[in-house]
């Protein structure tokens, strides 16, 4: 039996969307350096051809930052090599992605501690140290 | 998940971090629809979110509804919004029969009146109510009953919104859609067969979140996600505008990827949400795997020629069927629309009241 990849079918389709998308980033990343707040880029909200996520990711390529949340199943989060331009991977416990972000910031809020988990942790180390 | 706790309480009770909270709180307004730019308030409003009881019906219908939403991305993120909602009654999933599990209906109808929400799949037959009866109660008579305390229907499947298969020529046992017996309940149709895992999770996300009923279109469905048409959002898009078509499944076009309209592709006259959501975890969709879309989200697709007839040709496409179809879907969407609006009226009176 031949394999898949004898079958000679070719993904090179196009949308059109990838450019518009990087000029969305480019004009993201200039308001926020001149002030202004930040934007963040749903990738399940425009059409995207089969290859074209994956265009738009090596076209940001890999920056100084990667992290990983562990919450609810794990989140990936890297910065590209354009600083302030984020991708945001939210996977489920099953390792399936959930949702996709371009976060253009100059931090994630999820990197942030968040004061409510603060205030818990506050708690706990206290009801260690009296035990 | 206590009926005294709100969503908030329950997640932190479980070990959920803000941190994980906000990430549910992401991935339940894309799951909606919502810009990303509504995350906060999302957040806010399922903090405080109770947690509502939901009735579930199956009728006149194969279980593909059920099946495509059990199917759906497994935990942890989407399971939270099961964990969130009281499923009350569910005859193929609960452990219970007979008599103990209509008593469990009875009970949830009687305990949560006005406030509960009635979801249906499959639709109702009406010529002779005795074709399809569950514990040796009709269809019919069991959605009445059902519908009469409801906060709101949602219908799942184009069954329950349409009639669906069962409701195709000649319609053997009169089968009907939800909106066809129950006119004076807030309807939501999510229609589709089956409709896709997450727009069935996304609708009940909403009610969670907001405690309201979307905004609908003419035919009763979500427009967050039946807003637009299969064909705007396709992909392959590019090739229809270029005059590019695979003329076979094997042709030089359809290895190139080119636009399936000549092979009977519906996306024109579909809405639905399946070129951005997509399906198996967001994989593809049917004209992504070269399968031109059969407008299964669409009233009596079934009836409206050959799935492999391009629109030009077949029954949805001559140009007497265009225009009568056009004629008829203005009439019924303006109807529709002052039907779902007053229902959308009275359903946020009383739930202002």
């Amino acid at each position: 039996m031949s394999s898949l990849d004898t079958i000679p079918v070719t993904t090179e389709v196009a949308t059109g969307n990838v450019e518009p998308l990087l000029h969305e980033i480019r004009h993201a990343l200039k308001r926020l350096a001149g002030g202004e707040q930040g934007t963040t880029i749903d990738l399940k909200s425009l059409p995207l051809a089969p290859g074209e996520e994956e265009r738009i990711e090596a076209t940001l390529g890999t920056g100084e930052v990667r992290a990983e949340v562990d919450a609810l199943g794990p989140t990936l989060i890297r910065e590209t090599s354009y600083p302030g331009v984020w991708l945001i991977t939210h996977k489920n416990a099953d390792n399936a992605v959930v949702a996709r972000f371009i976060e253009v910031t100059y931090i994630p809020e999820l990197l942030r501690s968040q004061p409510e988990d603060i205030d818990a942790g506050i708690d706990r180390l206290e009801s260690e140290l009296r035990t | 998940m206590r009926k005294d706790q709100n969503l908030g309480e329950y997640l932190r009770s479980q070990g959920v971090s803000r941190r994980g909270f906000l990430k549910f709180c992401s991935a339940t307004a894309s799951l909606m629809a919502l810009p990303p730019s509504a995350v906060a308030q999302v957040a806010e409003a399922l903090a405080a979110a109770r947690r509502p009881s939901v009735i579930w019906l199956s009728f006149q219908e194969c279980t593909g509804c059920t099946e495509s939403l059990t199917r759906s991305h497994s935990p942890t993120v989407e399971s939270l919004i099961f964990d969130a909602i009281s499923l009350d009654y569910h005859h193929t999933l609960q452990a219970a029969a007979g008599h103990g599990a209509e008593a469990a209906r009875e009970a949830a109808q009687e305990e949560n009146k006005g406030e509960y929400i009635l979801v249906v799949d499959g639709s109702i037959p009406v010529d002779n109510p005795a074709y399809s009866t569950i514990a040796g109660i009709s269809n019919l008579d069991m959605l009445k009953d059902s519908a009469k305390d409801c906060f709101a229907i949602v219908s799942v499947g184009t069954c329950a919104a349409f009639g669906g298969l069962p409701g195709a020529a000649p319609n053997p046992t009169g089968a009907v859609a939800v909106s066809d017996i129950i006119t004076d309940k807030p309807i939501i149709n999510v229609s589709g067969c089956p409709p896709i895992p997450v727009v069935i999770t996304g609708v009940l996300a909403h009610f969670l979140t907001f405690g309201t009923i979307p905004e609908l279109d003419a035919l009763g469905r979500p427009t967050a996600f039946f807003g637009q048409n299969i064909h705007d959002r396709c992909y392959r898009r590019p090739f229809y505008e270029r005059g590019e078509f695979a003329e076979t499944f094997d042709d030089e076009g359809a290895r190139k990827g080119w636009c399936l309209y000549k092979l009977g592709c519906k996306g024109p006259i579909t809405y639905n949400a399946c070129a951005t959501v997509k399906w198996n975890q967001g994989m593809g969709f049917p004209i992504q795997a070269g399968h031109g879309c059969i407008a299964c989200s669409e009233p009596r697709f079934w009836d409206k020629g050959g799935f492999y007839d391009a629109l030009s040709t077949g029954d949805w496409g001559t140009r007497e069927a265009l225009l009568g179809a056009a004629g008829a879907g203005a009439a019924l969407g303006v109807a529709s629309a002052i039907r779902a609006r007053s229902r959308k009226k009275k359903a946020m009176a009383e739930e202002e009241a």
